[in-house]
């Protein structure tokens, strides 16, 4: 019987080894300076980058970021802070509800609330939608790396004569931050390779933009639209930018790992 | 380490003390406890205590643990209603002005009173030098410039005696001082804001018997200055440091004297068979 | 210290208060104004359809006639052939790391299988539409098939198109399944000493005791696992659309091309020819997040249960 457990493992772990090698072996080859420098190009000319689509994804989870860390980093201090109130555990467990939505169902809810009424896709409203999506990971995470903080520390501060918000905000949230930036980095991570809330709020955009008001591209955008589409150099081109996406998730996820305790990290015990 | 301590008196033991505490009688209180219940939701933690602490003098609040001791120490600087479902009825006069009035901040009140806690509590992410000037950095005070504070910090590390082990690392972290250390900070800090009163809730329960030493020696030196009140559950310990011990059983003040007479000839027969140890 | 007033304002405290609670009031309005903002957008479809929106297989933009029954069918087949496939795996990912594995390898794999779960969508579709479709069309189909003649059965007949409900099915149970593992794990390490030793010492070997002390203690949060899992399938957008076929009819056969809701609104949502076809997307929309909610609810309280039993 162990060895059938030692069989789940291997099955479990080997489809992750086969995307991860064809990745790189797909990506790599199509994958060059001018991919990162130049824009789409049509049908038959060489030399497409995706520069425009890299610049999306990071203008989306600026914006992304923008709304959900403050929203999340708030109301995970509420939930903390007021652990066995009765409207804490209802939006401890509103949030959890609301993480375990179809990013499809946020992406159509955005349209209708941002998009339809001013008849305009746009970076903002993409943005928004993935912020929408990291509220309740940054909140959840922030309630429980603030639960690890000693009570003694609020205490110390509350009798140092520290007003409350003060005490939460320079001592316990600051003692708590290494974690809260960590799960800030996964929270990210997790966004960036959205795509079904952006099919209808970024909605796609082939040219070089920096408005927030209008359609923007995204990898992932760039990618699926790459991947349905007949023609083998595309093809190639969303390989290189899975392989790039997929560069970026892990990279912000292993940043988050290893966040260093900063000068005077929470290595208080 | 080249530096001599501070003029330190030699240490005394309190049977040395009953001078001391026969002087006790006349000196004016800088907070007197009236009437004061505790509760923790329906619980009375503390039943109608009343007790003056004497300025300048070293209180000890003694009894078994669940009495209620932390509990009345709590409410003289308004900490204990930073608990859920906690409330104080009666008053507490800190220079003869009740702040358990309406109008008063609990914040203004917590300023004025230093307090240390079981277990040290530096803040982590400041340096050894930011903890001390800490209570500075809390709202509504207009804080002294950087280079003044630097001066408070040292003559509050000097007067926690802490001076010389932690002068060459001020910058460092709190936290890689040893927990000793790391309690005769968190006093130092509460002394920089130079609070007439401060409360020391079992400030040696965490510690080595060499810390717990020096936290005593510590309290010992800051009578006159500091009007300090110690809980404990160390009888020996509120023998050796302080003029006047309180005796508490069950949320009740059972008897409050000098400290030499209440462990030689207590009045009350619980206060005896607890110093006896026949409970507790 | 001079002797000033005690008194003060705390407006600080005051706006900080208002601040933290309004972020936190936020989610439940955010939450609510989802639901009604899909549901005012869903109305006009659920009005003019009724039940039939759930019960008909006729999605006829040009006409104007919407039922989305092969969507709902396909949403819950490909999830439930997921949940299949992945939740034997996941489960014994799960006992191998938490039971048997060498402490220097339990770290590796429950991190490469956290891995899958760090995979973006669009990345499995890709790899689906370029690896997982082709090996079922050219390799996986004919074989069952032809060498284990299994064609004239319901579940495997028709022709091996590739894009299919069993091409949907795989690559969900690839992605669901670190969540239940994770899940199972964590359920497993809650299993208190005192149930193991007692089974160890009656004699059992350790199998017997995972069996009879370990898995019927954790057995209500492993199922809350699943249904978590099942809740990320039901809602999965991306990778599903693009190895589904995209087509809108129920057919008893894997091999047969699907639709899912998720996938129908990601297919249909930006062409939609009229209003009423965008309503009854928006609809379809409407019935996922009820779903959605009933399972997530459902898994939440079971693994609610078991965290609280367990401590």
């Amino acid at each position: 019987m162990i060895t059938l457990t030692v069989v789940a493992a291997l099955l479990a772990t080997l489809p992750l080894v086969f995307i991860l090698a064809l990745l790189l072996k797909q990506g790599a080859s199509s994958l060059n300076w001018a991919f990162f420098t130049n824009m789409p190009k049509p049908v038959g000319e060489t030399g497409g980058g995706m520069a425009n689509a890299m610049m999306g994804t990071v203008m989306l989870i600026g914006v992304a970021s923008v709304i959900g860390l403050p929203v999340g980093i708030g109301a995970g201090l509420y939930l903390a802070e007021h652990r066995g109130a009765r409207f804490a555990s209802v939006v401890r467990f509103l949030s959890d509800v609301l993480n375990g939505l179809p990013s499809i169902v946020i992406g159509i809810f955005a349209w209708q609330f941002l998009v339809r009424p001013v008849k305009q896709f746009s970076a903002l409203a993409g943005g928004i939608a993935l912020g929408v999506m990291m509220i309740p990971l940054v909140t959840r995470a922030t309630e429980e790396m603030i639960r690890l903080v000693p009570d003694a520390l609020r205490e110390a501060a509350l009798a140092l004569g520290y007003p409350r918000w003060r005490t939460s905000l320079t001592i316990v949230l600051r003692t708590a931050l290494p974690g809260i930036v960590t799960a800030a980095l996964v929270a990210v991570a997790r966004i960036a390779g959205e795509t079904a809330p952006l099919l209808f709020t970024a909605f796609g955009n082939q040219f070089w933009s920096t408005s927030f008001m209008h359609p923007i591209s995204a990898l992932p955008l760039q990618i699926f639209s790459y991947a349905i589409s007949p023609y083998d150099e595309w093809h190639a081109l969303a390989w290189a930018g899975a392989l790039v996406l997929l560069a970026l998730v892990l990279v912000i996820s292993l940043v988050a790992r290893f966040v260093t305790r900063s000068k005077f990290g929470a290595g208080h015990d | 380490m080249t530096e001599p301590r501070a003029a330190a008196p030699t240490f005394r033991v309190a049977t040395n003390l009953t001078a001391g505490s026969a002087a006790a009688t006349a000196t004016p209180s800088i907070v007197s406890v009236k009437s004061l219940d505790a509760y923790f939701g329906a619980t009375r933690a503390v039943r109608d205590a009343t007790l003056d602490f004497p300025e300048g003098q070293v209180t000890a609040i003694i009894g078994p643990s669940g009495c209620g001791k932390s509990t009345l120490l709590r409410t003289l600087n308004r900490m204990h209603e930073t608990v859920p479902t906690a409330r104080v009825e009666g008053e507490v006069l800190l220079e003869g002005k009740d702040i358990y009035e309406r109008s008063v901040n609990p914040i203004e009140v917590r300023k004025r009173i230093g307090m240390v806690f079981q277990r040290p509590t530096p803040f982590p992410t400041m340096s050894i030098r930011d903890n001390v000037v800490a209570g500075f950095r809390a709202a509504g005070r207009s804080a002294p410039p950087r280079a003044e504070q630097f001066e408070i910090a040292e003559w509050a590390l000097r007067r926690a005696a802490l001076w010389d082990e932690v002068r060459d690392r001020l910058d460092e972290s709190a936290t890689a001082l040893s927990g000793g250390q790391q309690q005769r900070l968190c006093i130092a800090r509460a002394l920089a804001t130079r609070p007439r009163v401060l409360l020391l809730d079992e400030p040696t329960a965490s510690l080595d018997p060499r810390s717990t030493q020096k936290v005593e020696e510590l309290v010992y030196e800051l009578r006159g200055d500091v009007t300090v009140v110690i809980v404990t559950h160390n009888m020996q310990q509120a023998a050796r440091v302080s003029d006047r011990t309180a005796f508490m059983l069950l949320g009740e003040l059972v008897e409050v004297a000098p400290t030499s007479r209440l462990f030689t000839s207590p009045s009350d027969e619980r206060t005896e068979a607890y110093i006896t140890g026949r409970f507790g | 210290m001079p002797s000033t007033s005690l008194h003060g304002a705390s407006l600080g405290d005051r706006i900080y208060r208002f601040t933290t609670t309004a972020f936190a009031a936020s989610v439940p309005l955010l939450l609510v104004l989802l639901g009604v903002e899909v549901m005012i957008a869903a109305w006009p479809a659920l009005k003019a359809f009724h039940f039939s929106f759930l019960t008909s297989s006729r999605w006829d933009a040009v006409e104007g006639v919407f039922g989305a029954a092969p969507a709902i069918y396909g949403t819950i087949i490909s999830s439930v052939l997921a949940l299949v496939i992945a939740t034997p795996l996941a489960v014994g990912v799960a006992i191998f790391l938490s039971e048997f594995a060498p402490p220097w390898l339990r770290q590796p794999v429950a991190f490469l299988v956290d891995l899958l779960a760090a995979i973006p969508s669009v990345v499995y579709g890709l790899w689906g539409i370029f690896v997982l479709v082709p090996l079922l069309r050219e390799q996986v189909m004919p074989f069952i098939t032809d060498r284990l003649h299994l064609g004239n059965t319901p579940l495997f007949s028709g022709p091996a198109y590739g894009p299919s409900m069993l091409a949907a099915g795989l690559i969900l149970a690839i992605m669901v399944l670190p969540y239940i593992s994770s899940v199972t794990r964590e359920v497993l390490m809650a299993v208190p000493r005192s149930q193991r030793e007692a089974a160890l010492a009656l004699g059992a070997t350790r199998w017997e005791m995972i069996r009879g002390a370990v898995l019927p203690y954790a057995s209500s949060g492993i199922l809350g696992g699943v249904i978590l899992g099942l809740g990320r399938a039901l809602g999965e957008t991306m990778a599903v659309t693009m190895v589904i076929g995209n087509r809108h009819e129920i057919s008893s056969s894997l091999f047969a091309p699907g639709y899912t809701m998720a996938s129908l609104i990601a297919n249909e949502f930006s062409e939609a020819t009229n209003d009423m076809h965008l309503s009854a997307l928006m609809a379809v929309g409407a019935v996922l997040l009820a779903l959605t909610l009933a399972v997530n609810m459902l898994a939440r309280w079971l693994v609610w249960r078991v965290a609280r039993q367990g401590r």
